[in-house]
Order: C-alpha cells, then sequence, then structure tokens
C-alpha cells in the first residue's frame, strides 16, 4: 500500500518547511511531507503557504494546467481512500492535509480568490467589506436602489413594472460592464506584479512600486465585490 | 484486511456487489436475481424481506413497508403531504419518523437494516466468509442527516461502513474502469425515489467531481403516481367507487400504474385491467406512450433544471460534455432519454445495465479502501452548502455547495456579556438566505470559560469528511486546549439511540431464529400429517380398527399443535405421532415385503 507515497526528493523547499520532527519516529523531517526514515505521513504545517505547497512561485499568472497536475498528485499521496488501513493518527493527518489541499486548490485555481489571498499575505488581512459605494459610482448606485425599491414594491404585472424592469436590465448591463473593467484593471497589474517579482529588486523604488500595486489591487478587489453583489441582487431582484 | 462489500441501498431494489479479481461482480441470489425489492413484511411468521415481501404490497399492505429511503434522515413535518400515498402508518419519536408494523415501530434506519442484513446474508453465503464492512452508496443530493441515517442503518445491520459514496459518483467508477473513458462526463441517475445529476472530469485515473446537483424526492414513484391518479379519478367517475378505502386495491393500481408505465417503455400501447371491489366488475383501459408522455412530461423536465445548475456550478456548458451515462430504471423511459439527449446533445451511454452499475461501482470504491485498486481515486464534493446561523436568522455560509470534499472552515467565536459561559451555535444545511428556510442539522452549546465580554476566543473547525458528513471541534485559543464536541443532531438518531437499535437487532435476530425454528417445525409437522393420512388411506386394512382410532387421535392432537406457536410442542407432538403410527409403518413394510418377495416367486418361477 505504498504506491502514494511519492517522493518529492528533486524539488525541496527546506526555508518554507521549518526543520520539524516525525510525529511517529521523532527522526528530523526534511523531505515534504512524509518523513525519510519511516514513511509516515506528516500533518502539513499551517505556516506552510499555498504557493509553496503546490510548489509554484507567489505569482498572479499560473499555468492552469500545473496546478491541476500538482493538485491531483498531492491528493494520491493524502486522500483519505489510501489511510483505510494505517493508525488512526495517519487517518487524521490525511483528513485534515485533504481538507487543508483542498482548499488550497480552490483558493488558486481562481484568478480573483488567488489575488485575495495573496494580498492576505503579503499585506495582511484585507478582505474588507465595503459598505458604502465606490466614490466613481456613489450617485448612480443610489439612484439603482431607489429603483430596485420601487421595483420591489410595485405590482409586477402593471406597465409601470415593465418601464422599470427595462431600466433595471439596461442598469444591469451597465454594471456589468464596470465590472468587467475592473477585472482588466485587476490583470495589468497582476502583471506589474508578476513583473516586479521577477526583477527581484531590494531598492526603494521597488518597494514603492510593491505598496503601490497592492494598494490599487485592494481598492479594485473590493470596489468589484461591492458591485458584483450589487449584481446578484439585481438579478435575483428582477427574476 | 477483511473483505469489503459495496451496496446500493436503493429506493426500489437493493443490491450487493463484490470485486473478484479486478472485475465489479453483482451477487445473485438463490433465484439467480441480484435485485432485491426494498421491502420488508410483517407476515404472521415474522418480518420477511426483498421479494417474498414484495407479494405482501397487495394481500397485507398496512405491514408491508416500501420506498423506506424517502424517509431517511426526516422528520413528519417534511413528508406531510406524501403521507396519504403510503398505506402503513408513520408516527413520530423524538424528531425520527417510526414506520408501525403491528405492534411495534421501527425507524427507517431500522428498515434499511432489515435489507442490508439480507444482502449481507447473500454475500455471506455466496462468499462462504462472514461479511462485516462495506461502501454503502447514497444519492448525490443525500444531506448530512440522510448520510447519517444510512451509516446508522448500516450499524444496526451490523455492518460497518467505511465509506458512504455518491450513487452517480459510484456509477462513473464502474463505467471508467470498464471504458477507461477520459473526459467530461455527466452521470443522469433517475431512480424510484431520487434524481442526480453529477458533472465529472476523468482524467489518468482521477474522477474529480466539478458539481452536483439533483432533487430527493424525484422518481419513478411519482410516474406511477400521476398514472395512478388518472385511473383512481376515472374509476370514480365512471364506477362511483372512491377507491381510497382500499388500501389493498390502491396498492393493486399502484403496482399496475407502473406495470403498464414499464411495458410503455417498449410498446407504444397497452391495456390495463383493474378488478374492482364490491363486485363492481372490471376497469379496463388502453394507454399509449404518447398519453403517458404528456402525463410525466412536466416530471421529467423537473430533472432539467438540475442538470443546468450543475453545468453552471461547474462552469461549463452543455457543448463541453463529452459523454452521458445513464443510471437507474427510470432511464429506460424513452421520454427520458430523449430530454436527455436534447439538453447535452449527444447520444447517452447506457452500456452497462443501469440497475447494476451503482453496486458495481460499490465494490470498486471497496476495493481502492481495502488497497486493491490503487490506480483510481474518486474525488467527490459536498452537494449542499453548510453555514451557520448568524444575527437575525440569517445562514452564514462556511463551505460552499460543490466543494471538494474532505473540506474544512474555520471560524472564531466570542462572548457577548461579561461571564458568559456558553455560545449556541445552530449548523444549517441549504442554499437559502434564511436559517428557517434551510435544513437544521445539528444545535450545540460551546463550552466557554467565564472572562470579560468578548475576550474567549473558540475557534470552531467545520470539517465534511469523505462521507460527506459533518465533524465539528473546538479549540480554545487562549489555552490551546480542544474540546470534543456532542452534536446532537436535528433530525436523526442520537448515538444512544443507535446502540439500542444495534441491541434490538440482536433480540430481533433471536426472534428470527425462532421464527424461522417455527415455520419449519410446522411445515414438517404439515408433511408428516399428510404422508400419515396417505398411510391410513392406504394400508388401515392392515392393523385392527383400535389402532386406526388411536393413530387418527394423536395425528388431531399434532394438526393442533400445529397452529400454536411453539417450534418444541410441535416436535413433541410429531415424535407422538410418529410413535403412535409405528405399528401401521411396520405393518405397511412387511406387506411390501411380502408382496415383494411374492413378485419375485412369481419371476422366477415363470
Ligand atoms: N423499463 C422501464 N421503464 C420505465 N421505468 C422503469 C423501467 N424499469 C424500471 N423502471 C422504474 O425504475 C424505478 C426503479 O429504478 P431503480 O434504479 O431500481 O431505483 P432505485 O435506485 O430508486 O432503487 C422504478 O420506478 C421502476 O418503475
Ligand atoms: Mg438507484
Amino acid at each position: 500500500m505504498d504506491g502514494h507515497t511519492h517522493q518529492h526528493t528533486s524539488d525541496r523547499r527546506e526555508l518554507q518547511m521549518a526543520r520539524s520532527m516525525c510525529w511517529h519516529c521523532q527522526s528530523e523531517v526534511s523531505g515534504e511531507y512524509f518523513c525519510d526514515r519511516c514513511v509516515k505521513v506528516q500533518p502539513v504545517s499551517k505556516e506552510l503557504d499555498y504557493f509553496t505547497c503546490f510548489g509554484i512561485p507567489r505569482r498572479l499568472a499560473l499555468d492552469q494546467q500545473q496546478l491541476e497536475t500538482k493538485f491531483y498528485e498531492l491528493s494520491r499521496a493524502f486522500h483519505p481512500d489510501f489511510y483505510q488501513n494505517k493508525s488512526d493518527a495517519e487517518q487524521t493527518i490525511s483528513l485534515g492535509n485533504s481538507a487543508m489541499l483542498n482548499t488550497a486548490y480552490r483558493t488558486l485555481r481562481d484568478p480573483i480568490q488567488r489575488a485575495e489571498y495573496l494580498l492576505d499575505l503579503e499585506a495582511g488581512s484585507v478582505k474588507e467589506i465595503r459598505t458604502t459605494p465606490p466614490a466613481d459610482l456613489f450617485e448612480e448606485i443610489l439612484e439603482l436602489q431607489d429603483t430596485l425599491d420601487e421595483f420591489r414594491a410595485s405590482d409586477r404585472t402593471s406597465d409601470a413594472a415593465a418601464a422599470l424592469r427595462s431600466q433595471l436590465q439596461s442598469e444591469r448591463t451597465a454594471l456589468e460592464g464596470r465590472q468587467r473593467d475592473m477585472e482588466t484593471q485587476l490583470q495589468q497589474l497582476f502583471g506589474r506584479w508578476d513583473a516586479l517579482q521577477d526583477r527581484g529588486e531590494a531598492t526603494d523604488q521597488a518597494r514603492t512600486e510593491r505598496d503601490r500595486i497592492l494598494k490599487d489591487m485592494r481598492d479594485i478587489l473590493s470596489n468589484r465585490t461591492y458591485v458584483k453583489n450589487i449584481v446578484n441582487d439585481l438579478v435575483a431582484t428582477i427574476a | 484486511m477483511a473483505r469489503i462489500v459495496g451496496i446500493d441501498l436503493g429506493t426500489t431494489n437493493s443490491l450487493v456487489a463484490y470485486m473478484d479479481k479486478g472485475t465489479p461482480r453483482v451477487i445473485a441470489g438463490r433465484h439467480e436475481r441480484a435485485m432485491v425489492p426494498s421491502v420488508v413484511a410483517l407476515t404472521d411468521n415474522g418480518l420477511i424481506v426483498g421479494d417474498p415481501a414484495k407479494e405482501h404490497l397487495t394481500r397485507n399492505p398496512e405491514r408491508t413497508v416500501y420506498s423506506v429511503k424517502r424517509f431517511m434522515g426526516k422528520d413528519l413535518a417534511d413528508v406531510q403531504n406524501e403521507l396519504a400515498y403510503f398505506p402503513y402508518t408513520l408516527t413520530e419519536k423524538g424528531g425520527v419518523i417510526r414506520i408501525k408494523l403491528g405492534e411495534k415501530t421501527y425507524s427507517p434506519p431500522q428498515i434499511s437494516a432489515m435489507i442490508l442484513k439480507e444482502l449481507k446474508l447473500r454475500a455471506e453465503a455466496f462468499l462462504g466468509e462472514s461479511i462485516t464492512k462495506a461502501v454503502i452508496t447514497v444519492p448525490a443530493y443525500f444531506n448530512d442527516s440522510q448520510r447519517q441515517a444510512t451509516k446508522d442503518a448500516g450499524m444496526i445491520a451490523g455492518l460497518e461502513v467505511l465509506r458512504i459514496i455518491n450513487e452517480p459518483t459510484a456509477a462513473s467508477l464502474a463505467y471508467g474502469l470498464q471504458e477507461k473513458t477520459q473526459g467530461t462526463i455527466a452521470v443522469y441517475d433517475l431512480g424510484g425515489g431520487t434524481f442526480d445529476i453529477s458533472i465529472l472530469k476523468l482524467k489518468n485515473g482521477i474522477f474529480e467531481v466539478l458539481a452536483t446537483n439533483g432533487d430527493t424526492h424525484l422518481g419513478g414513484d411519482d410516474i406511477d403516481r400521476i398514472i395512478a391518479d388518472l385511473f383512481l379519478g376515472e374509476i370514480q367517475k365512471q364506477f362511483g367507487l372512491d377507491l381510497n378505502a382500499h388500501p389493498d386495491h390502491m396498492q393493486g393500481i399502484r403496482l399496475e400504474a407502473e406495470r403498464a408505465k414499464i411495458r410503455l417503455s417498449d410498446e407504444l400501447k397497452t391495456t390495463v385491467n383493474l378488478e374492482l371491489p364490491d363486485g363492481k366488475g372490471l376497469f379496463t383501459r388502453e394507454l399509449t406512450r404518447e398519453q403517458l408522455e404528456s402525463l410525466c412530461n412536466a416530471l421529467v423536465e423537473r430533472t432539467l433544471g438540475p442538470c443546468r445548475l450543475a453545468l453552471n456550478d461547474a462552469g461549463l456548458t452543455a457543448a463541453d460534455i463529452d459523454e452521458v451515462v445513464l443510471v437507474g430504471g427510470s432511464t429506460r423511459m424513452p421520454l427520458v432519454r430523449q430530454r436527455v439527449q436534447d439538453l447535452f446533445g449527444t447520444q447517452p451511454h447506457c452500456e452497462l445495465n443501469p440497475d447494476e452499475v451503482v453496486a458495481l461501482g460499490a465494490a470498486v470504491q471497496a476495493d481502492i479502501l481495502s488497497g486493491g485498486t490503487t490506480d483510481m481515486l474518486l474525488l467527490d464534493v459536498t452537494p449542499l452548502s453548510l453555514g451557520i446561523e448568524t444575527m437575525g436568522g440569517v445562514m452564514s455560509s462556511l463551505i460552499r455547495r460543490n466543494t471538494t470534499i474532505p473540506a474544512s472552515a474555520k471560524e472564531m467565536f466570542t462572548t457577548y456579556v461579561d461571564g458568559q459561559t456558553g455560545v449556541d451555535i445552530h449548523i444549517l444545511q441549504g442554499e437559502r438566505e434564511l436559517a428557517k428556510d434551510n435544513r437544521s442539522l445539528a444545535r450545540f452549546r460551546l463550552k466557554v470559560p467565564p472572562l470579560p465580554a468578548g475576550v474567549p476566543r473558540i475557534e470552531v473547525t467545520f470539517l465534511i469528511d469523505a462521507n460527506g458528513i459533518l465533524n465539528v471541534m473546538a479549540k480554545d485559543m487562549r489555552t490551546g486546549e480542544t474540546q470534543s464536541i456532542e452534536v446532537k443532531p436535528s433530525y436523526g438518531l442520537s448515538d444512544q439511540e443507535v446502540e439500542r437499535m444495534i441491541e434490538d437487532s440482536f433480540k430481533f435476530a433471536a426472534d428470527d431464529v425462532g421464527a424461522r425454528k417455527l415455520i419449519e417445525a410446522r411445515l414438517d409437522a404439515g408433511a408428516l400429517i399428510i404422508t400419515t393420512e396417505k398411510s391410513l388411506t392406504d394400508g388401515g386394512q392392515l392393523i385392527s380398527a383400535d389402532e386406526v382410532t388411536a393413530i387418527r387421535q394423536v395425528l388431531s392432537v399434532l394438526a393442533a399443535a400445529k397452529d400454536g406457536n411453539d417450534p418444541r410442542t410441535i416436535r413433541a407432538r410429531m415424535a407422538d405421532l410418529e410413535q403412535a403410527a409405528k405399528s401401521l409403518t411396520v405393518a405397511m413394510l412387511n406387506d411390501s415385503l411380502k408382496r415383494g418377495l411374492q413378485g419375485k416367486k412369481v419371476s422366477e418361477v415363470t
């Protein structure tokens, strides 16, 4: 039953992996997820970030194919199906590692979630929930809220409601366009981030640039979430 | 490692399968039918399961339970609008449905356990070894309570349920093994009581479920009802007869409706004949496939919504689906095949027997768990979002539907008042905004050390395991202490109740053995009475009239004892009769010997 306990000898990341002891044989674990000596699975450290876990650089553009291949490989290593005959301790580790792996994959697979996660890593928790509309949309959204209220209160079969509905429809198209614009802006920021990382400069200028990108990313991400929620609400109301 | 079998515990039919040198096979019973009807009947001789129980559907409708799967993990309120369709009586005790059979009531897991036991016995008889471990399938869209109830049923039947897997994904395993398919597939499973759709990606032995959807209350049963309702209306009109007052005839109509439906999968029209009660004669009617299709079109249409939602959640369109696999008896209907083909734009697969494919897949999964198959791995998802109730009765989602399992989410809790020692947590499952519109899974009270408000920090981890079943753990972030949480399920059996039912099942097993002894004794007594009577007719003249009277006397004593309930008494009276009839037996033996000798002599002479 050792088919799944593959090795990652070629690809060790000692830097991120704090040197630790095997929970089972107490020897030093320098390998990735399995003890070199007793080959028992090791719990993935909570400090290990998702990029490191997948063995990919901390960039916002990534190769989906490579990500999937690694996900399947690690699933074969961790999945509870392959630990049925093992000790309770190993089964618990397998369950925890699999759950972590699945979260990591889901986060990295989606470009928006990936960016939010990266922001979190680079600048601390940032998923700020916007409660007021972004400045450039303020008027438009207040007006939209009024129209929505009016529509909700209307007799759905009336002509007035039909007019409101078509007004809301065009509002929806406009907002969805806005959302796409923001996504384009984000793509550009992602590219700038990756380029900056690739250059690997340690100058003040580079640091300023880094902070700028992160701040812009954060603003656009939270505006986008705000707009997306408004659109969802709108779609649900006129459905 | 002991052998693990795969079990499809269906609404209508159940099957058990095992892995035979890399090939999954279903296990047939004595009469070479692998399918065991999921029916349990209480007869004068005790509880019976499967084909013989099915015969009691019309003879003994109040004491014959079918489609019990519809009640797994539910309470009475959930099924209120269906009750009228079932001839047996449902009650409720402590949030769990109870089914009345004679004097006793049984929970749905107990009834299911009887079906599981029958399958277990079959497997044991066939494989010649004791079976204690199983993989059991459930509809993909089953919620936590329904999964838990299935696990309970296994335990009550004396089976360790190593894994609960989803029926459509099980089917995909059987297909994948057979066809070595790669690509994106949709599994459409329409059985007797449930509908499931799953979208999977198959690549290098990994079966990754992308999305699943369904309806746990939609299937062939519903089609039968529509047809039966049509007949009932017509009988009412034509004969002024309300059959609702005749439960046995109601079952007859339901079964005839099903038979007509099944015939119309192959024929374009069929004739229905129903014998009416009260000497009202015969109800005859022709039903065409066209009529059937217009009757059940809306039902079939209802399966397409979940298909579209699943595609949407998978981020795909119908054109992305490479292959469609059909599972479940109801997919034999031409209308269903047509609709599925129209939606996905591809001819559906049905190479494997749609009745068996789920059990075969369960056997494959069992083999993976026992370490036999190592190249295949199933990555399934949770069908429904999991969350907790927050302020204002709103559900806050922690794990979204279609998240790959195992999945976990953490949430930090604290207090609002100084010295508060507990936080109430209400766990929910479902897609609706408000807590009350979702399924309540469990409530529990988190213990908190008495401290100023806001100081305690308790991290609660919600973990959905590979069975799709929720586990909850809590950790005090200040002390690092972990708290094990006893989660009392909102619907379903507590651990103690399951324990008791396991004990009861041993008691029933004793009853069952008793029942079997009684049946055997009665059968043997009946046989002895018949042969003795025949001997009296054939050889009565060989003994004295007094002796004949004496034998008749003992025989009537046995006949009376045979109707009693004690097998030992029956056996004792049988011995009496054998003793009393000894003179007759000896006389007849001598007589035949004599005639034999005479015969020989005659032949020797000639
Ligand atoms: N040839 C057929 N045509 C139409 N329906 C059928 C046919 N054969 C079986 N069925 C229906 O299939 C259902 C049972 O399917 P099955 O997959 O065994 O169900 P389950 O998984 O719920 O136990 C019943 O409603 C039965 O009437
Ligand atoms: Mg089925």
